[in-house]
């Protein structure tokens, strides 16, 4: 059942990848993106790793891909991606990297961890099994962590205070005063939200 | 399957976080508040005593713990994430003043430029509801969010006045570098704790004290990184390249507000980090301090010498100030502390008192005119104001009988203390900046004395009414100066007080 799941799997996160670079749609492109994630996300699964496979589906697949879409949106769907790179030498520079990585990654499993173990097998914590490191990432998170994960709230009250603050359209006295009409209108309100 | 174990909650000590939860419920109320009343012409006065009487009532605890930490001891709470201490506590003091310097400043300066007043509270409360968990933070983890609570409310505040473009440029590069930098220290946060496997700030030093690494590499890898992150938000060179287009941007109030509050938070992290942490590892850290020291005093200096606009002037002035700051914290000593602490608090008034005159002297609308020739004869016309300004940037170069003065007595004398010889190039390069920085502190003077040549754009920006000091601006200016006077003449108390305060 693990082998052909995991087979499942990681044809769909390959087959997703290609599709993002692939894809002439930037829309398309987001939602193969969602695919790949989601793919990897049920690799994680497979590893025992559930909160990463559940942050992976929250934050990556569904949060970060809607700010993808809302980006796409507001720049135009229809408008076509044209294929020819502005920066010459991004193209080359990005299978570089990529061939970087892969064979940083070939290394990497191939080796052990200073404790022993090969770095290549999962090894699940103690007292693991289902939930395991769900359990003990929110036991920590009320107990040792109870204070930074108040003040995070804070955090959030403050985004939101900072987006609406920023995002408002300025109705008091019209037009900016330095600038022309609409320039950089929600410039730092888009990228405080991006933050969120 | 969810195992049985009970989960052990750890102790909450409300006394220990109270002046941070007056803090955040006065700016959550604010933006109730703000809700309820919508329209209401009332919002913005019934806002503006809300969130004064929320700032006198976390002085007011911040007094109380006080007295109770320094007979007591430190409180430790929240499993050893918050520890209040009379560091933390004389920090929180220079804080919470601070920001009551910003609010009373915004009060008019908001109604002069139609600014939304409730927001601006809120935020200004919130951002200094995060420096007090900075300067009370006892863990890598906390520092972090820290950080962020404290940064993303000045990136908004620096923005404000979004028809400005100055100021939403400043909010963007700011908000940009920021996020940058809070990068960069978290980084820093993985690799220590990869090294030491915790993120508590004393249970670093437990580990560093009771193993030897087999290899230096990533933590001290991870302590540059943290260093760079909090050499971001005090303006050290080679990280203070947003600080002069930030600080001229900004309204002037935040810029005020920043250049006194956020300083004093920076600091404290930097302080409890490099001395809680790493005491065993400093002979790797003052090397690092003594070139961003060295560097800060001298870029500052000579950068501020040829600029043509006065607020960024200040601003560069202020990185050289960080610099001279840095020094007490290179000096790794009790008296070094104790002198950073003493210059911390007499440069958030010698800062805000400046940045106030500036807000209200500049000529014209919009918080947009800052030039020399703007300011040309400012003193012939308005002597007390002039006067002011003059006093403060005098304060500021360090003429005796000021605090700057005994603050930077005081820090030489600490760097002086240590007697090696890289110490003694450290102060040498000290003295010497502090001489530039006369220069230019003269040059202000100079132009605010000097009557205005008859250049027709000169004549027309003055022949607008002059702007009329606000009671709440007066009471900022009144304060700032007396106590950059008081602390001058008789530095006693205050250097007591700061002795005090140097306990960790």
């Amino acid at each position: 059942m693990i082998p052909v799941l995991f087979f499942l799997a990681a044809a769909a996160t390959l087959a997703g990848a290609l599709g993002v670079v692939l894809a002439r749609n930037p829309v398309h492109a987001a939602l193969f993106l969602v695919q790949t994630l989601i793919g990897v996300a049920v690799l994680f699964l497979l590893q025992d790793a559930e909160l990463v496979a559940a942050v992976q589906v929250i934050v990556y697949a569904s949060a970060i891909v809607v700010l993808f879409l809302f980006v796409i949106m507001l720049l135009g769907v229809d408008r076509a991606e044209s294929m020819e790179d502005r920066v010459p030498y991004q193209r080359p520079a990005a299978i570089a990297l990529g061939v970087i990585l892969l064979v940083e990654l070939l290394v990497l499993a191939g080796h052990e961890w200073a404790t022993g173990q090969p770095t290549a097998s999962g090894v699940p914590l103690e007292g693991g099994g289902f939930g395991g490191n769900v359990e003990r990432v929110a036991r920590v998170l009320f107990t040792d962590f109870l204070w930074a994960f108040e003040i995070t709230s804070v955090l959030l009250v403050i985004a939101v205070v900072g987006a609406v603050v920023l995002a408002r359209r300025s109705g008091q006295r019209g037009a900016p005063i330095d600038a022309p009409e609409g320039a950089d209108e929600g410039d730092a309100g888009a990228a405080e939200e991006a933050r969120v | 399957m969810i195992a049985a174990a009970p989960i052990a909650t750890p102790a909450v000590d409300l006394w220990a976080i109270a002046p941070i939860i007056a803090l955040v419920a006065t700016g959550v109320g604010l933006v109730l508040i703000r809700a309820l009343l919508r329209r209401n012409q009332a919002v913005t006065p019934v806002c503006f005593s809300v969130a004064v009487v929320g700032l006198l009532v976390a002085a007011g605890l911040l007094a109380r713990q006080w007295h109770r930490v320094r007979d007591d001891g430190p409180i430790v709470s929240l499993a050893d994430m918050v520890r209040v201490d009379p560091f933390a506590v004389f920090l929180g003091i220079v804080i919470v003043a601070a920001t009551l310097a910003g609010l009373l400043l915004a009060y008019a300066y908001l109604r002069r430029e139609d600014l939304e007043a409730p927001e601006y509270f809120a935020l200004l409360l919130l951002s200094a509801a995060g420096m007090l968990m900075m300067t009370t933070a006892n863990d890598l983890v906390v520092v972090f969010v820290a950080l962020e609570v404290l940064s993303i409310p000045l990136y908004v505040l620096v923005a404000f006045d979004r028809r400005r473009l100055r100021s939403q440029e400043a909010g963007l590069k700011y908000f940009v570098l920021g996020a940058f930098s809070s990068a960069v220290f978290l980084y820093g946060i993985a690799l220590v704790y990869g090294a030491t496997g915790t993120t508590s700030l004393s249970g670093i030093a437990t580990f560093l004290a009771g193993n030897t690494l087999f290899e230096q590499t990533t933590l001290l890898v991870g302590l540059g990184l943290l260093l760079v992150g909090l050499g971001f938000k005090v303006a050290a060179v080679p990280f203070h390249m947003w600080t002069p287009d930030v600080y001229q941007g900004a309204p002037t109030p935040v810029t005020a507000f920043m250049a006194a509050a956020t300083k004093a938070a920076a600091f404290a992290a930097v302080l409890r980090i490099v001395l809680t942490a790493f005491p065993q590892y400093r002979d790797d850290w003052r090397p690092i301090l003594w070139v961003l020291a060295a560097l800060s005093m001298l870029v500052g200096a000579v950068a501020a010498l040829v600029q043509n606009d006065v607020k960024r002037t200040l601003a560069y002035s202020s990185i050289a100030h960080a610099g001279y700051i840095l020094m007490g914290v290179y000096a790794a000593s009790s008296r070094g502390r104790e002198a950073a602490l003493l210059y911390l608090l007499v440069y958030a008034f010698m800062a805000i008192g400046a940045f106030a005159v500036v807000m209200i002297a500049a000529p014209g609308p919009d918080d947009a005119k800052h030039s020399y020739d703007d300011y040309r004869g400012l003193a012939v016309r308005r002597p007390v104001l002039g006067g002011l300004l003059i006093f403060f940037v005098l304060a500021q170069a360090g003429v005796p009988l000021t605090s700057g003065f005994v603050g930077k007595l005081e820090l030489f004398g600490s760097v002086a203390q240590a007697g090696e010889t890289s110490d003694y190039v450290l102060l040498v390069i000290g003295v010497l900046s502090a001489v530039i920085a006369f220069a230019f502190y003269l040059r202000i003077a100079w132009t605010l004395v000097t009557a205005p040549d008859d250049d027709t754009a000169v004549a027309a920006a003055y022949s607008t009414r002059p702007r009329r000091v606000d009671g709440w601006t007066g009471i900022v200016l009144a304060g700032a100066a007396a106590l950059t006077l008081v602390v001058g003449v008789l530095p006693g108390t205050f250097i007591h007080f700061a002795r005090d305060a140097v306990f960790f």
